[in-house]
């Protein structure tokens, strides 16, 4: 055991503190009054000049909200949140109206550079920069989106990528369409939460047949404290489109938790794909639990046309607490859903997350992978359910699911849920619950390795399948932040 | 030169090595020989560092560096090899990747360059043909689905990558056919050099036929109670271990 131990020790010395993003930015802001009314629902669209429909449409979500009640089925467990002591509205001043790079306040333009995020359009466009792949950029601060980058060169494809707050006045046809059409208004506590308040997120057209040309990418920032972030995130990918998407967050250090309930939603037409890849790491809070973000997440794809494709993938190595299950509907006929997970919990960090794949139409298939990795005292929860209507005939799931404990304090838990309503489809599972035995590490220990290396060694051996999936610069980011969340080998 | 002097270890309370010393010099092959459950994996776990056990007194000197209080991994780093009676297997990390990591840790741990890929793939290339390693199992995780033979084989493959000062074999023997065996045993024999000493621990006498020993040391009840040349293999494959056991006992 004394390895084994020794690991903890380290792991628990060290883990969450060395949270690299942790920094605040001085940055002056523009904030909504604090706590939650109509007024404020109101003063949030009147800031981003909403017309009236979407001001109504966010005020009936406040109303059904007000009726609602806090989820408690996850294994998850936190003080309640006083949703009057939150502030809903956050943007830097100086945010207003920028939309290309040199109009951005350098020191926002500097918050990015430090997260090594790639905003730098103008030298790859002049030749001065020559990444391997272009990747188009959404940065979201607080509640606003700061700047897009590539924008041109998409809508040369016909590409709209853009912040949704812009999208609701440049393509209003297609929100009001699609807005809320996947995941309601009255759908769960947080998500219509976020209806009544979501700030902005990034909002994503693939006209037919196109193959978008490059990847895109949203980075969530939350700066401001105690300030709620509300993300809404919409893509479509029309007829025979594909779109590869990613997504990745940080905030700085607090003592307080912040709560983060984001909205995502997808739509395939027939024939389309959507790759969604998400690197969550948010603030996970100290050691001892204190801090971090409350990840209250409702992502759902609606694969509505025949022979379409929803994948996510997710890393998911942040926040103090996380309520997230990536869905797919597979309502087309030979339609297409994957879930791949990783998702690694240390300190006192609690996960509940999984998928739910509600098979609608025929012959539709469905794949789940999930490595959950659990360390330190935290609890580490999957939980899926794989569902077949009456006439989803030939329907196909296979779910595997692994988890990995390292030491004697955490938990790994598994909650499948499994219904078919149709005899001939075919749902297979498989769950494995194993340690990182004494041996292996004093194996890798006796070639050279360290103790550390070792355990991320076999953590990267353990999470490979899921990590194939990932485009490959994000791969790279997450091999490393899985070092950084398990040993603290930073850099 | 491996020393391990007036070494006592228990594990759970129950003693298992017994004052026992042992003196390995420079370029000597010494093969210790004695039944199941004497020690003979305590002692090789316990110079290569591995935790579960208690060392209440004693010493070991390998090229007159204290080992005892090193971790695993810089004592792995100072030259000292393990191949192990019984190689774990790591899924779904390739046994390059693995061979890699390991190879740049040792030499990271002694400040020496990294190797670069090109010149780390010929090396490997050159110590997997002689053991007969074809490249596809280089791409599999480490001993996955590896049977008894060829997780031997892949240790041999580290250690002959490795390059260790010190190496010791632990039952490398067992759950090998008589051809594993000799190309197993080819592969330990290129590696005899004036300064490479080994100790090989077996059971039988069968693999002291391929690696000839300089010395043999029969073991017991956690200590040395003979030690002679390598005809002492041969005596002990006819006559067994029952008289040092009884022997034991009774005193
Ligand atoms: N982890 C352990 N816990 C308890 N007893 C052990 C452990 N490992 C070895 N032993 C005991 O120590 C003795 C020596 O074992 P070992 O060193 O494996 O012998 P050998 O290799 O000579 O067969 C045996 O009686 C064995 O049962
Ligand atoms: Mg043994």
């Amino acid at each position: 055991m004394a390895a084994v131990q020794e690991t903890v020790d380290r792991v628990k010395a060290i883990d969450v503190s060395e949270y690299k993003y942790g920094f605040f930015s001085d940055i002056e802001s523009d904030k909504a009054p604090k706590g939650l009314n109509e007024d404020i629902v109101r003063f949030i669209s009147a800031k981003k000049n909403e017309p009236a429909w979407l001001t109504e449409w966010r005020l009936e979500a406040y109303r059904r909200w007000l009726t609602m009640r806090e989820p408690n089925w996850a294994r998850v467990d936190f003080p309640r949140v006083n949703y009057q002591d939150l502030y809903y509205y956050s943007a830097p001043k100086t945010a207003a109206g920028p939309k290309s790079l040199d109009e951005v306040d350098p020191e926002l333009l500097k918050v990015y550079a430090k997260l090594g995020i790639p905003l730098q359009e103008q030298e790859v466009l002049a030749g001065v920069v020559n990444p391997e792949r272009k990747i188009a950029v959404d940065a979201v601060f607080d509640s606003v989106s700061v700047v897009t980058t590539f924008k041109e060169e998409l809508s040369k494809a016909g590409v709209i990528f853009c912040p949704i707050s812009e999208a609701v006045h440049t393509h209003p046809e297609l929100v009001k369409k699609y807005l809320g059409s996947v995941v309601p208004t009255t759908d769960n506590y947080y998500a219509t939460l976020n209806s009544a308040v979501f700030s902005d997120g990034s909002f994503v057209y693939i006209p037919p047949g196109v193959h978008c040309p490059m990847e895109l990418s949203t980075y969530f920032r939350i700066n401001e404290q105690n300030t709620g972030q509300f993300e809404r995130t919409l893509i479509i990918a029309d007829k025979g489109s594909y779109v590869s998407y990613l997504e990745g967050c940080t905030a700085p250090k607090r003592d307080e938790n912040q709560l983060h309930a984001a909205v995502v939603e997808l739509i395939t037409h027939d024939d389309a794909e959507i790759k969604y890849s998400t690197v969550q790491n948010w603030y996970p809070g100290d050691s001892e639990g204190k801090g971090g973000i409350y990840n209250f997440v409702t992502k759902r794809g609606d694969c509505r046309g025949a022979n379409s494709k929803i994948s996510w993938t997710q890393v998911e190595t942040g926040s103090a607490i996380t309520w997230k299950y990536p869905s797919c509907i597979l309502r087309g006929d030979n339609s297409r859903g994957e879930f791949y997970s990783i998702a690694i919990s240390n300190g006192r960090q609690q996960v509940d997350s999984g998928t739910k794949m509600i098979h609608l139409g025929k012959n539709t298939t469905s794949r789940v992978i999930s490595k959950g990795i659990s360390a330190g005292k935290s609890q580490n929860t999957y939980r899926g359910q794989i569902s077949a209507h009456r006439k989803a005939t030939g329907a196909r799931n296979f779910t595997n699911c692994d988890s990995l404990l390292i030491g004697n304090a955490c938990g790994a838990h598994t909650v499948p849920y499994i219904e078919s309503k149709n005899p001939s489809t075919q749902f297979e599972h498989e769950a494995t619950t194993s340690k990182i035995s004494e041996d292996q590490l004093f194996y890798c220990m006796q070639r050279g390795l360290s103790a550390e290396e070792a355990t991320a060694l076999i953590v990267n051996g353990f999470v490979r399948d899921v990590l194939q999936q990932l485009p490959m610069e994000f791969a790279v980011e997450a091999q490393k932040l899985i070092a950084i969340s398990l040993e603290g080998s930073v850099g | 030169m491996l020393e391990v002097k007036n070494l006592n270890v228990s594990i759970g309370g129950r003693k298992i090595l017994n004052d026992f010393n042992l003196t390995v010099q420079d370029g000597e092959v010494a093969a210790i020989m004695g039944p199941n459950g004497t020690g003979k994996s305590t002692l090789s776990y316990v110079i290569a560092g591995r935790k579960d056990y208690t060392v209440e007194s004693g010493e070991v000197f390998l090229n007159g560096v204290n080992l005892l209080e090193l971790e695993p991994d810089v004592r792995a780093a100072k030259g000292l090899f393990l191949a192990f009676q019984y190689p774990l297997e790591i899924p779904g990390v390739a046994t390059m990747t693995f061979l890699k990591a390991a190879l740049n840790a040792q030499r990271k741990q002694r400040g020496e360059e990294e190797l670069s890929t090109p010149d780390f793939m010929k090396r490997v290339k050159e110590s997997a043909d002689k053991l007969g390693i074809k490249s596809d199992m280089l791409k599999r995780a480490l001993n996955v689905g590896f049977s008894g033979g060829e997780k031997k084989r892949m240790d041999i493959l580290q250690m002959a990558l490795l390059q260790p000062s010190f190496g010791i074999l632990d039952e490398t023997d067992s759950g090998l056919d008589i051809d594993a065996l000799r190309v197993v045993a080819d592969g330990v024999n290129s590696l005899r050099s004036e300064k490479r000493g080994f100790l090989v621990i077996t059971h039988y006498q069968r693999l002291l036929d391929y690696i000839v020993p300089d010395t043999v040391h029969v073991m017991a009840q956690g200590q040395i109670v003979r030690t002679g040349g390598k005809e002492l293999a041969l005596e002990l494959e006819k006559s067994g271990y029952r008289e040092y056991v009884t022997e034991q006992a009774v005193a």
